[in-house]
């Protein structure tokens, strides 16, 4: 058996690595963790990112792979023979499930920060996004107990990290996102449940404590 | 014989994320029907298709929309993997075509968007200080393989070659010089516009700077 070396470099409140944690703990690959201390970058953090400097990156025998999309579409190829896949096999449920993913990239992270960052009108405008985001993904969602449909898929991984985020944003906001999405909210219980994810996803109110903390850091 | 396709690309011709789409598909020899959008009055059918961000390029298969054009390039490879392969097989290499064509949407596009849409001061002058230091880093991507691809045209070439229609547009309102700047990207365009999937979809540079041009005068930017 070929001996691998799998590195994930990451920082621990991350949603971007936690999707990464999620995907290798599916397919119940081997790893090592390394911990980036993000106010005090490493020298190995650009040698292996050197076009971001960001976490999260995983190292595959040598080569990095960055972007968390991206790691988690290169883990489903090559241990394609591990679990199902995240991805559908038909080209078209394909591109819709990117199409997802790609989404909440683009914009709800963006729109989360400015729920705890800002005040005013700038935060309401925030949770209104934010919220528009949840129930767009909550539409498509349907009746499926998963994004991927009987099982975790590719959607499913890129937004459950999220969840951890959901107290800080309902604490900020003043606002319930289970009232307003409750379809979505029984999901995330749903994917909780799953071990890969209950191993990776961070406990929300230590997420809480950390953002306060890092609006105190920023304001100074 | 062959099932009845119904391909259409709801388009606007100087969009350098729709040719993406209009290579790819010239590519693989696939016939469609092009449909130019208004982006000042947008069609019903568009923003059916596309209600989430209402923008074009949209691919419609058959009735089915498929939205963003990186989406829309490895859904045609995947339905018409029957020629030109636009994805190498290996892993590794599939993951850095992925990756540096999010770059390029990231870091080229916005750069050189603010380059021609912004005035100058400070912000248009980091955005050309970005704009060039990224050109160099695919540049370097590129190393002294004839295309992005490697031996053969590929996902990577596709993503980046419309940009070269609005090079000239950059060069101007940017006042550089891009092939002084990055002479192996230069020799790499110069190879790929020899391909007919390229040289038959790409517009020319001058029509592009016309539009630019009317761009600015409605931000005001120019008299």
């Amino acid at each position: 058996m070929v001996q691998e070396e799998l590195i994930l470099v990451n920082f621990w409140s991350s949603p971007f690595g936690c999707r990464v944690k999620i995907a290798l703990e599916e397919k119940g690959i081997p790893y090592e963790y390394k911990e980036e201390d993000l106010f005090n970058k490493s020298p190995l953090l650009s040698t292996i990112n050197p076009v971001y400097n960001k976490v999260p990156v995983l190292v595959h025998n040598g080569k990095s792979v960055c972007e968390s999309l991206n790691i988690v579409e290169y883990i489903d190829e090559v241990w394609s023979d591990r679990s199902t896949s995240f991805l559908p096999s038909d080209p078209y449920e394909r591109s819709q499930a990117r199409f997802w993913a790609d989404f909440i990239d683009k914009e709800l992270y963006e729109a989360s920060k400015k729920i705890y960052r800002c005040k005013g009108e700038e935060q309401e405008s925030g949770k209104k996004d934010v919220l528009r985001i949840l129930k767009l993904v909550e539409g498509e969602l349907g009746n499926k107990p998963f994004f991927g449909g009987d099982n975790l898929g590719f959607v499913d991984i890129s937004l459950i990290p999220f969840y951890s985020r959901f107290y800080t944003w309902e604490t900020f906001g003043k606002f319930s996102i289970e009232e307003e999405c409750p379809i979505l909210v029984s999901w995330a219980k749903r994917c909780s449940e799953k071990e890969s994810v209950a191993k990776s996803l961070v406990d929300p109110i230590k997420i809480y404590d950390f953002i306060l903390y890092l609006n105190n850091y920023l304001t100074k | 014989m062959a099932k009845e396709e119904e391909v259409i690309l709801l388009d606007f011709w100087a969009s350098m994320f729709g040719m993406r789409a209009r290579i790819a598909l010239a590519e693989k020899g696939v016939s469609y029907e092009y449909r130019e959008e208004d982006l000042k009055n947008k069609s019903q059918l568009l923003l059916e298709m596309n209600p989430i961000h209402k923008k074009i390029p949209v691919l419609i298969h058959n009735g089915k929309p498929i939205c963003e054009s990186r989406i829309i390039v490895e859904y045609i490879d995947e339905v018409w993997n029957d020629k030109a392969p636009l994805f190498p097989s290996d892993t590794y290499a599939k993951a850095c075509a992925r990756f540096w064509t999010d770059f390029i949407d990231k870091k080229v596009y916005l750069n050189g968007r603010n380059l021609l849409f912004k005035a100058e001061g400070e912000e248009h002058e980091a955005s050309k200080k970005e704009f060039i230091d990224s050109l160099k880093l695919i540049e370097g991507e590129l190393g002294e393989k004839p295309y992005f691809g490697g031996e053969s045209f590929g996902y990577l070439d596709v993503s980046l070659i419309p940009f070269y229609t609005w090079f000239h547009s950059y060069e101007i309102y940017g006042k550089l010089n891009i092939e002084q700047e990055c002479p192996k990207l230069i020799g790499w365009v110069k190879r790929c516009i020899q391909k007919e999937s390229v040289s038959n979809v790409l517009p020319e540079s001058v029509k592009v700077l016309g539009f630019v041009q009317q761009a600015r005068k409605r931000l005001g930017l120019d008299e």
